[in-house]
């Protein structure tokens, strides 16, 4: 039985800088990342791929070298490769590595499983072809591959991020299509003052923007009704903008229209989590050390609410000395010292936020998708089944399951439970929070028999640790 | 099943490794296993369960499991798999679990 004073699950750089920071304070730390090599998906293998790529992807993706080599450095237990299908009672973590199923007894647990694509439920975006905006990321970070013949939808400062990286590749996108519109950067101009303090992400969006003009890469913001066309692969995206109807050939559309907690592991131990308007996501609920409301587990980074790669290093090493104080490695009046500077850091990181929420939302549509469109990719369960099961007096996630399997497949509901909830709530005039979402239950990832039999027994009940 | 495909290669050439997919062998990038399929113009690497609609990877990161293949005889996530020298893996061949009753 293996045993950690903290065991944090994700090696982005949330947990990166969380398991550096605990090190320091004298904690044994474990780290079980479903990739290789750590850096999760914004720094996705960026140890080996900044010196082959980094002139592509740009400055921001080589900063997170620095929080590999502490990492590293750290004297931290890095399980690169282990899948985490199970967190039980009593800070009992389960994966698999390798094949071989394990687990880890720990005194704190530490979620930093970071963001998932906001689900984009439109019309053909189940077609072999469609991905989102992260998916090509990765593939050129961690493969060196890039879409030759992409059109790139949503809204989101990541979408120019991608495009200007796909420019430097040489193989820029044939159109950016973007649902947000003039309006929208008018409603978030109260909010401009607060951004400046944010400054360097406004710059660094101009920066971009100015890339994508220089390149000739088209531009169609306000767009609506966005379908994608094909019959066994995507070929075409419709949309209106600027009063006229648009088809562009493409092989790959890129969607996105922000990202939203991966809430699977917090939501799998019954934490508690509530709506986030301004957002349109759940976020466990956490206090400012990023505590949970289950005992002895805390969540940091976009797992815990969206603030990007810096904000989560941040709220990694506030949960690390959070976790040390708890343990007796950290004195109170320490942890608040080494906090203050870190607090002033993410208050600064976070100043942006509420522009670009508003300069950039969802893609509304696709929070409520017109009845036809698929919404359980799964289980291939449409918003206007989902709409059906709501006349029939469903109210919840968990009961729209057993009217019609939606987010019963394999990705259980990752991609469709926002959906599926915002869906409920509207037809039933209740808000997300009375609506709830699905009950997660483990395993999270799957696990082979096999797997499970050849797991060496371990003793129920006598070795858990401290139950606070 | 096996096109041109619709992404290019930058930075260095990764090496290359030769797998067995749907019974014949193909040469495909090392490293991902979803992104060398992919680059290899493998498309779809599934037909869905309930209604046989074709799929291909969507989110790259292990949370979708839109690109399940069989390795080994075991459904996986390409895009969670290595490709290795003499792999076997075919297109996912997904039953329902109501479809035998």
């Amino acid at each position: 039985m293996q045993t950690a004073d903290l065991v944090i699950i994700g090696a982005g750089p949330a947990g990166m800088a969380a398991a550096a920071t605990a090190a320091g304070c004298g904690l044994s730390v474990m780290v079980p990342d479903e990739q290789a090599a750590p850096g999760g998906q914004i720094y996705r293998d960026v140890e080996r791929v900044a010196p082959l790529r980094g002139s592509i992807l740009g400055q921001d993706y080589a900063d997170g070298l620095a929080l590999v080599q502490d990492l590293g450095e750290a004297g931290v237990t890095h399980l690169g490769g282990a899948v985490v299908w199970a967190i039980e009672d009593g800070g009992r973590v389960c994966y698999t590595r390798n094949g071989e199923a394990a687990t880890i007894e720990a005194r704190r647990i530490l979620l930093a499983t970071g963001a998932l694509e906001r689900p984009m439920p439109v019309p053909g975006w189940t077609l072999p072809g469609v991905m989102t905006a992260g998916a090509a990321q990765i593939l050129m970070k961690q493969s060196g591959l890039v879409p030759a013949n992409a059109v790139l939808a949503g809204s989101g400062p990541l979408l120019y991020l991608l495009a200007a990286q796909m420019v430097r590749a040489g193989t820029p996108p044939k159109a950016l299509v973007e649902t947000q519109s003039l309006k929208d950067m008018i409603a978030a101009m109260p909010h401009l003052a607060g951004a400046l303090r944010g400054w360097r992400y406004l710059a660094k969006g101009l920066g971009l923007l100015g890339e994508l003009r220089k390149a000739g890469v088209p531009r169609h913001t306000g767009a609506s009704a966005l379908a994608v066309d094909g019959e066994t692969c995507a070929t075409a995206i419709r949309f209106e903008a600027g009063g006229r109807q648009h088809r562009i050939d493409c092989e790959t559309v890129l969607l996105h229209h922000g990202v939203v907690p991966n809430t699977q592991a917090s939501r799998s131990i019954g934490a508690a989590h509530r709506w986030n308007g301004r957002q349109q996501c759940f976020e466990p609920v956490v206090d400012d050390w990023g505590r949970s409301s289950v005992d002895s587990v805390f969540v940091a980074g976009d797992g815990a609410g969206i603030g990007g790669a810096n904000a989560a290093a941040l709220a990694g090493r506030l949960a690390a000395l959070a976790i040390a104080c708890d343990l007796g490695k950290l004195t109170a009046p320490c942890r608040d010292a080494q906090s203050a500077p870190l607090r002033r850091a993410l208050a600064a990181e976070l100043a942006a936020r509420p522009f670009i929420n508003l300069a950039y939302p969802p893609y509304k549509p696709a929070l409520l998708p017109e009845d036809s469109t698929i919404v359980c990719r799964c289980e291939e369960v449409t918003a206007g089944d989902v709409r059906n099961y709501a006349r029939l007096g469903c109210i919840g996630p968990n009961q729209a399951k057993a009217f019609g399997r939606a987010g019963m497949g394999p990705c259980q509901g990752r991609y469709c439970g926002l959906t599926v909830t915002s869906i409920l709530a509207d037809a039933n005039g209740a808000t997300p929070d009375q609506t709830g979402y699905f009950r997660i239950r483990p395993p999270i990832k799957p696990v082979t028999l096999g797997e499970l039999a050849a797991m060496k027994a371990a003793p129920r009940g006598d070795n858990r640790t401290e139950s606070g | 099943m096996k096109t041109v495909s619709p992404f290019r290669e930058v930075g260095p050439a990764a090496g290359r490794v030769t797998i067995v997919w749907q019974g014949e062998p193909l040469s495909i990038a090392a490293g991902n296993l979803a992104a060398g399929l992919l680059a290899a113009g493998v498309m779809p690497f599934r037909h869905t369960p309930v209604s046989g609609a074709p799929r291909g990877p969507f989110c790259m990161m292990g949370a979708c499991f839109d690109c399940l293949v069989e390795i080994g005889g075991v459904t996986r996530q390409a895009c969670m798999a290595e490709a290795s020298e003499g792999l076997e893996v075919r297109m996912a061949r997904e039953v329902r679990a109501d479809a035998d009753s």
